[in-house]
């Protein structure tokens, strides 16, 4: 049990990164990783709901009836967003008026869905509530990568500290607007997807098509 | 057999499969072919039409590039030493102004000579950092991924070095062609496989990562502290009384004598390059008849639509053509064989997809008063969807022409 209780915590971090192998829950990870505190506290809600709806929904899981377990995978999601919103609201304020709408969109967060249905249908309480907090966290790697690259480059700070201190107020460092817009998360997203599967290649597709090999032999010396 | 083929066989088995240096093959097969021919000829009778390879293509396109580039250079320092005789400098500093002095030209704006050699200083080191380490990303592709390296980044690197203003950092320049060379067309597999043109993603990187250096007034003519604003900026603010009013001629933008990147503004030089492209076939010329058929609609629906607020929809088509970096853009960029479309009535529609957005977004969109860039990277994303529709309307045709159910 131990080591599957493990496997369910440490696998979605590399192996099975939600993010990075599965594609899922990228609108949050473009939208709020201009800042590295505010995507901590984003990781923080998301890996919350997760193991928490996790939990629950593995309770109540033999009580479910199928046709409508949608619904009630929704109402417990959507309960827990509340709760983690006016939690956010009362003891971070100024985060959570940056992050706006992007908590509320937690429900519709396909990790949480997924995981909801893929793992807590089918397995006990507390291997759930491991799975939802690991695959929180693998969502939280790749979120504070991207906003660790992003915050560093495009303001040259972290956490708000002064790191590369910018042209503008007397330093060096030419700040990269590019890091300040949403597409350069794709690109770091994309990025980090190859340094993972180049490190398990196992991760890489099939590819759909395959292109003919052109007609090549090697060069020969004396033949000219 | 000459010392240099000896040379190349003496290396030979040691860039062979299971050679020591193995990894080095992609580099020792590039200079074995820019000597001789490449072993995998054709010894019987065959159909070869046409001599022309990658190689050739590729050369020619950086051959029609060298009237834009003699032209950009005299253009830069014209424009830098006329800024520095009204403002009474005499003298260039820095580095390039040792250079200058090293070669004892002068700084005189009615002197041909000193006018190219300065703009040359500015162009030069641009082009040797963007050919470096651009050049270096090949090499390091193709010896990683076992491809053979491709001439395609001698036409990458001129064209970028004619699509930025002349005062560009030399670091962001080579940041800019990284961006470019390595996702714009190395991770999807090398020159061939690349769906957008990796000058323009590299341009496009430094114009949305660096806009203070990549546009607005301050950058186009290379002295500190002197701004002037492009033709195009002027048209954006006070359309075509704007232009005429501050003394812009369509004869000046033929010549070239105007603020702006380095290679774009004269439409002499480019017409020349446009020439020997269509002459050698190497440029499609459905590309740029759709390119200016685009232009020429959708700017006169703009006029005969006109506007109140916004003075860009007076420009009439003559002027778009004249201003900014539409000419070069069509010439050079569109035409791009990879990422444009292949077909040929595809090509047609890619061009005027091209023209569309470009008045579009220099008209409408308030932020980019330059459009062309982003319009052929935008059509280089439908160029294969444009084929694909094409295709299917020809199977149609002939399932119709033998009445197949």
């Amino acid at each position: 049990m131990a080591s599957e209780a493990k496997k369910a915590l440490l696998e979605p971090l590399f192996v099975n990164n939600p993010i990075a192998l599965q594609i899922l829950g990228i609108c949050s990870a473009l939208a709020v990783t201009t800042q590295l505190s505010v995507a901590l506290i984003m990781c923080l809600a998301l890996t919350a709901v997760t193991a928490f709806s996790n939990l629950s929904i593995s309770l109540i899981r033999n009580h479910i009836p199928s046709s409508i377990r949608i619904i009630v995978q929704m109402t417990i999601i959507a309960s827990l967003v509340i709760v983690v919103d006016q939690v956010l609201k009362a003891y971070a304020y100024q985060t959570s008026k940056v992050l706006a709408v992007f908590v509320g969109l937690i429900i519709t967060n396909c990790i949480v869905m997924g995981r909801a249905e893929a793992y807590a249908m089918k397995n006990p309480p507390w291997p759930s509530f491991l799975d939802g907090i690991g695959n929180g966290l693998g969502y939280s790697l790749i979120l504070i990568i991207v906003a660790t690259i992003r915050e560093l480059f495009g303001s040259g700070t972290l956490l708000g500290y002064t790191i590369l201190a910018p042209v503008s107020q007397g330093g060096w460092y030419q700040p990269n607007g590019l890091m300040l817009l949403a597409p350069s998360a794709f690109i770091i997203i994309g990025l980090t997807i190859w340094a993972i599967r180049a490190y398990y290649p196992e991760q890489v597709e099939e590819p759909d098509f395959e292109l003919q090999d052109a007609h090549q032999t090697p060069v020969q010396g004396g033949v000219h | 057999m000459s010392l240099l083929r000896r040379t190349l066989d003496n290396i030979y088995p040691h860039v062979t499969e299971g050679g020591k240096y193995h990894k080095f093959y992609a580099l020792y097969e590039a200079v074995d072919t820019i000597f001789y021919s490449p072993a995998d000829v054709n010894h019987g009778r065959n159909h070869v039409r046409d001599g022309i390879d990658l190689k050739r293509v590729m050369i020619y396109v950086w051959l029609a590039a060298m009237p834009t580039m003699l032209m950009g250079c005299y253009n830069v320092g014209l424009q830098a030493n006329s800024v520095m005789q009204s403002m009474g400098i005499t003298e260039v500093v820095g580095w390039r102004g040792d250079m200058l002095t090293l070669f004892g030209v002068g700084v005189d704006p009615n002197s041909v000579w000193d006018n190219f050699w300065h703009g040359f200083w500015y162009w030069f080191p641009i082009y040797m950092t963007v050919f470096i380490v651009g050049g270096f990303w090949e090499v390091l592709f193709a010896s990683v991924r076992g491809h053979e390296i491709n001439e395609g980044f001698f036409v990458t690197s001129i064209l970028f070095s004619l699509i930025v203003p002349a005062s560009l950092p030399l670091w962001q320049a080579a940041l800019g062609i990284s961006f470019g060379i390595v996702i714009g067309k190395e991770v999807f597999g090398g020159t061939g496989k690349n769906f957008l043109n990796p000058a323009l993603t590299a341009r496009a990187f430094l114009y949305f990562a660096y806009p203070a250096q990549l546009s607005g007034d301050a950058v186009w003519v290379a002295v500190d502290g002197y701004s002037s604003p492009t033709a195009l900026s002027v048209a954006a603010s006070g359309g075509l009384e704007a232009l005429q009013n501050a003394g812009f001629t369509i004869q000046q933008s033929m010549t070239g004598y105007i603020a702006g990147s380095i290679g774009e503004t004269s439409l002499i030089a480019i017409g020349i390059g446009a020439l020997f492209l269509l002459y050698t076939k190497i440029a499609s010329w459905r590309i740029m008849f759709g390119v200016a058929v685009g232009v020429i609609l959708t700017s006169l629906m703009f006029n005969a639509i006109g506007s109140d607020t916004n003075p860009m929809f007076s420009v009439t088509p003559n002027w778009h053509f004249a201003i900014g970096g539409l000419a070069f853009g069509m010439v050079y960029m569109a035409t791009d064989p990879v990422s444009a479309s292949m077909t040929d009535w595809g090509r047609f529609w890619f061009g005027a997809l091209v023209g569309l957005m470009t008045v579009l977004i220099r008209v409408v969109n308030p932020a980019f008063p330059e459009g062309i860039m982003l319009a052929i990277l935008f059509a280089n994303l439908f160029a294969p969807l444009i084929d694909w529709f094409v295709m299917q309307a020809n199977i149609r045709r002939r399932e119709k022409r033998y009445a197949k159910t």
